[in-house]
């Protein structure tokens, strides 16, 4: 934020008291001790239970209930629809946030709440609006139909959906990082004769890497994890079209509630894969430089 | 269309790009959302949102939205504070499992929050000696949507407080502010446009939510019954038309909360400029 | 660009991967909730026969989910050959909204295109603590019933109207006393869970309630899976007769042609082997024969039929749980 700029505009020249800038001990201490409490209660004692339930027949069972075909086609389905959105939702992101933080133009505030926008979407209407669209009755059914093309009810429409919760993820996440840079370095790129594609890939997105990762780990969980959205337009067909969550659902309606946990907690694992990706990414990055 | 030239490069490009994703994604399926909706007429679709039972829905909703956004906000300011600042045994796997609650599906994670919280579970069996009942209760409800929420806020500061680094406390410290001062006059100002994001995301991320809410609400129609629940219920009775006006009151509210959140950002940017500037 | 181009190349294989090979004959089975296991087996054995009778493989495929829901996805463009849903109301949408299927649907097969039945009967508590024998008891102040929001759920729909119609037929009753009797037993309701199963949990895991309402085969499976020692069934010996209905969508197996497989699909869940099957998962059969085999399982009770007690679906829908409903009024009156 420009806020950030503004504030080291400020810092004088003198080097500063080396401690000025930190608590003192005891309030360390409760600063961490309240932010752990917080954290258990409404973060670790419930993932403790997820994975409580998960074993608690023993990981033969786990390994069981995740290797079952219907999980194994759930899982692939999840990563494919993961796989083909994710990537869409950081063009966007990188699009609309270039677009935000660099130029201004009329119409850049609507823009910019139209983006929120799907996040103050229920996941139920957001997967009825396509629907709406591509449903046998919507706008946009009877022509699919005719030519004999499905999306709503098969991979498209779920990819759609997925889009549709994710987008805003990488947009937001760059659009107060770009910010906060200014257009300094960039403009001296481009006066010092850089092309368009050398300042982006020189100047740009390593002042933005870390945002950018991070915004596409979040939107990549939310693409995994996604359940509401997906479960209207997915159609529920066994092994064709359940995504994980989807598949999480089904088991506990059979009243298996420890395969049901065990393919949550998968889905947890695969969460922390994305972070441990991208702690090993960080490294790289961080080394290379 | 364009106020002011620029040297910086791409914007056709990133417009072109930008506006066809929300064109495809944003207005096309809420157009059909709308429509959909106008196909009541103006009577009816005012008797469906203005329905007590709807209007206790909304209370409902909002209250308990902002309730666990005001919570997400003063604890994921708390949270991201102490996951950069300081260290403790652990921080990396912490830090790693902040993001969880967006991987789990929303079903588990009403399901687990239920039986922790209700009055036989692991939390919920000390609370409700205290006379504290969560599970199936307004508080349940604002539990499961800090849940769900709680990444946002911790996440959008994490990267400025990062990016902050210690030089502007150092240097308020050595022109003389004492440490309370220093937090409320430069960290505080610097972070409340991030933070105010964060609030926003949390914020309109449980206002639509459903799926983890439905297993801890209890969902007495009048009480503990949410929005969403509402257009739920309308589908199952095949009233699509129903579902919409209500989904478009609930849309049009959380846009008007987004732009005045919106208004208060950007004024807390100028203002937070003025003040370092002075 | 190498990185770049390895990725693209992933991912085109990625998707080049095609799930499973065609089978010459495909029928998609649009089914609720806990009916998984029962067509896992129907399916089985329905391909055996039809490979035997036709030399034609076939596969089944199974969707399942809230009953109503699934009638929403048939309508909205859901390819089902078949439907086996959990109430009539939800198939005769595909008539009324969807225009999928003929109005007579439900006379185009015997017992009201319904196969197999169930009740509903009362999950107790070891020992039923409570003494709840008959749905008068669920009335009673100090009883605490579990059952799902019948707005939602359709099996909690022939909750409520077993309750009423029972209210209904007891010397001296009355719309205004089977009114009566619901209300007090909805005063007793701490949760409405938004499904079946949620409300299973709240009973089984959680241990609200003295007393879940539940369809006799769910009541089954829940005990089996989730305690055998812990719970017991209470048959009422009035109670309602819960119908699932089955249909050929016609629009979809007329344009995929596959309407022959599709009603011999249907045809044998009423064959002594189909038959079977179902009350091996719990399903009171309709075939005498099959009937008379597993009669311990399904002990005899009275039943009355919706079409009886309410005159159909359509009027009990709109009579109870439409907007404004009897069970809207039971929620305003109480608060």
């Amino acid at each position: 934020m420009s806020a950030i700029v503004a504030a080291r505009r400020a810092q004088p020249l003198t080097p500063p008291a080396p401690s000025a800038s930190e608590d003192s001990r005891p309030v360390r201490l409760a600063l961490t001790g309240a932010a752990l409490v917080f954290l258990g209660l409404f973060l670790f004692v419930p993932l403790l239970a997820v994975f409580a339930e998960a074993l608690s027949k023993g990981g033969e069972a786990w390994v069981a209930a995740v290797s079952e075909p219907e999980a194994r086609a759930a899982l692939w389905l999840t990563l494919k629809v993961a796989a083909l959105s994710v990537p869409l939702v950081t063009v966007f992101g990188v699009a609309a946030a270039w677009l935000i933080a660099r130029f201004d133009f009329r119409g850049r505030r609507l823009l910019l709440a139209l983006i929120d926008l799907p996040f103050a979407v229920s996941p139920v209407i957001a997967g009825l609006v396509f629907v709406l669209l591509f449903g046998r009755q919507g706008l946009f059914g009877p022509a699919l139909a005719e030519h004999g093309v499905k999306v709503i009810f098969a991979v498209p429409g779920i990819v759609l959906a997925t889009l549709f919760v994710t987008l805003p993820f990488v947009a937001r996440e760059l659009i107060p990082l770009l910010e906060s840079e200014g257009r300094d370095e960039e403009e001296a790129a481009r006066t010092l004769g850089a092309s368009g594609l050398q300042m982006f890939w020189r100047v740009t997105l390593p002042n933005i890497r870390f945002g950018l990762l991070y915004g596409v780990i979040l939107a990549n969980a939310r693409a995994m994890g996604e359940f509401g959205a997906v479960s209207v337009v997915s159609g529920h067909i066994r092994g064709l079209t359940n995504t994980l969550p989807l598949h999480v659902e089904i088991l506990y309606n059979e009243y298996r509630f420890q395969a049901a946990f065990a393919v949550a907690s998968l889905l947890a694992f695969l969460a922390i894969g994305t972070l441990v990706a991208k702690a090993l990414l960080e490294r790289r990055i961080g080394g290379s430089r | 269309m364009l106020r002011r030239q620029s040297v910086l490069p791409g914007f056709s490009l990133s417009l072109g790009v930008t506006s066809a994703f929300i064109g495809l994604l944003v207005l096309l399926p809420l157009a059909a959302l709308a429509a959909k909706a106008a196909s009541l007429r103006p009577a009816a679709f005012w008797a469906t949102v203005s329905d007590p039972r709807a209007l206790a829905a909304y209370r409902l909703s909002f209250g308990a939205s902002l309730a666990a956004a005001a919570l997400n906000g003063v604890f994921g300011l708390l949270v991201a504070w102490v996951l950069v600042r300081q260290p403790f045994p652990g921080k990396r796997l912490v830090d790693a499992l902040v993001d969880l609650p967006f991987a789990l599906p929303t079903a588990v994670a009403g399901i687990t929050l239920t039986t922790l919280y209700g009055p036989n579970g692991w939390i919920g069996r000390h609370l409700e000696p205290l006379g504290l009942r969560v599970a199936f209760t307004e508080l349940g409800i604002t539990v499961a949507l800090t849940f769900i929420g709680l990444p946002f806020v911790v996440r959008t500061l994490q990267p400025v407080i990062e990016e902050m680094g210690t030089d502007a406390e150092e240097a308020a410290a050595s022109l003389g502010a004492g440490r309370a001062q220093t937090l409320w006059r430069v960290v505080l100002p610097t972070l409340l446009p991030a933070w105010l994001t964060g609030v926003t995301l949390a914020l309109s991320r449980a206002l639509g939510e459903y799926g983890s809410v439905v297993f801890i609400a209890g969902n007495m129609p009048m009480k503990t019954e949410i929005a969403p629940l509402l257009i739920m219920t309308k589908l199952e009775q095949y009233d699509y038309a129903g579902a919409t006006a209500i989904a478009l009151v609930m849309l049009f509210a959380s846009l008007l909360l987004l732009l005045a959140i919106g208004t208060l950002q950007a004024w807390s940017v100028r203002r937070s400029l003025g003040e370092a500037a002075s | 660009m190498t990185n770049f181009s390895i990725g693209i190349r992933a991912l085109v294989a990625l998707l080049a991967l095609a799930p499973a090979a065609r089978a010459q004959v495909t029928l998609l089975n649009v089914s609720y909730d806990p009916t998984r296991e029962l067509y896992q087996e129907v399916d089985a054995a329905f391909a055996r026969e039809w490979r035997q009778k036709t030399g034609q493989s076939v596969t089944v495929q199974q969707s399942h989910g809230g009953s109503g829901k699934q009638a929403r996805a048939v309508i909205d463009g859901l390819e089902a050959d078949v439907v086996t849903l959990a109430l009539a109301y939800d198939v005769d949408a595909l008539h009324r909204v969807g225009g999928l299927i003929p109005a007579g649907w439900q006379r185009r097969l015997p017992h009201n295109s319904a196969p197999y039945t169930s009740t509903i009967v009362f999950l107790v508590r070891k020992g039923n603590p409570k003494g709840i024998r008959d749905w008068g008891d669920l009335g009673k102040p100090g009883v605490q019933v579990i059952t799902p929001n019948p707005k939602t759920s359709g099996g909690a729909r022939w909750n409520y109207l077993a309750a009423w119609g029972w209210a209904l037929r007891q010397p001296g009753g009355s719309e205004a006393k089977a009114k009566d009797l619901v209300t007090r037993i909805f005063r007793n309701v701490p949760v409405l869970d938004s499904g079946a199963r949620g409300s299973t949990n709240t009973f089984v895991q959680r241990g609200i309630g003295d007393v879940l309402l539940a369809w006799e085969n769910e009541a089954l499976l829940a005990v089996r899976e989730l305690g055998p020692d812990k719970f017991e069934i209470v048959l009422p010996p009035l109670t309602i007769l819960a119908e699932p209905s089955v249909a050929v969508v016609d629009q979809v197996v007329d344009r995929k042609g596959t309407r022959k497989a599709a009603e011999a699909y249907l045809d044998f869940l009423y064959s002594p082997a189909g038959q079977a099957l179902a009350a091996k998962h719990y399903f009171r059969p309709r075939d005498a024969g099959v009937a008379a085999k597993c009669a311990a399982q399904f002990p005899k009770t009275t039943t009355f039929t919706i079409d009886e007690a309410f005159g159909g679906w359509a009027k009990a829908q709109a009579a109870h749980f439409d907007d404004g409903g009897t069970f809207d009024r039971i929620y305003a009156a109480g608060r």
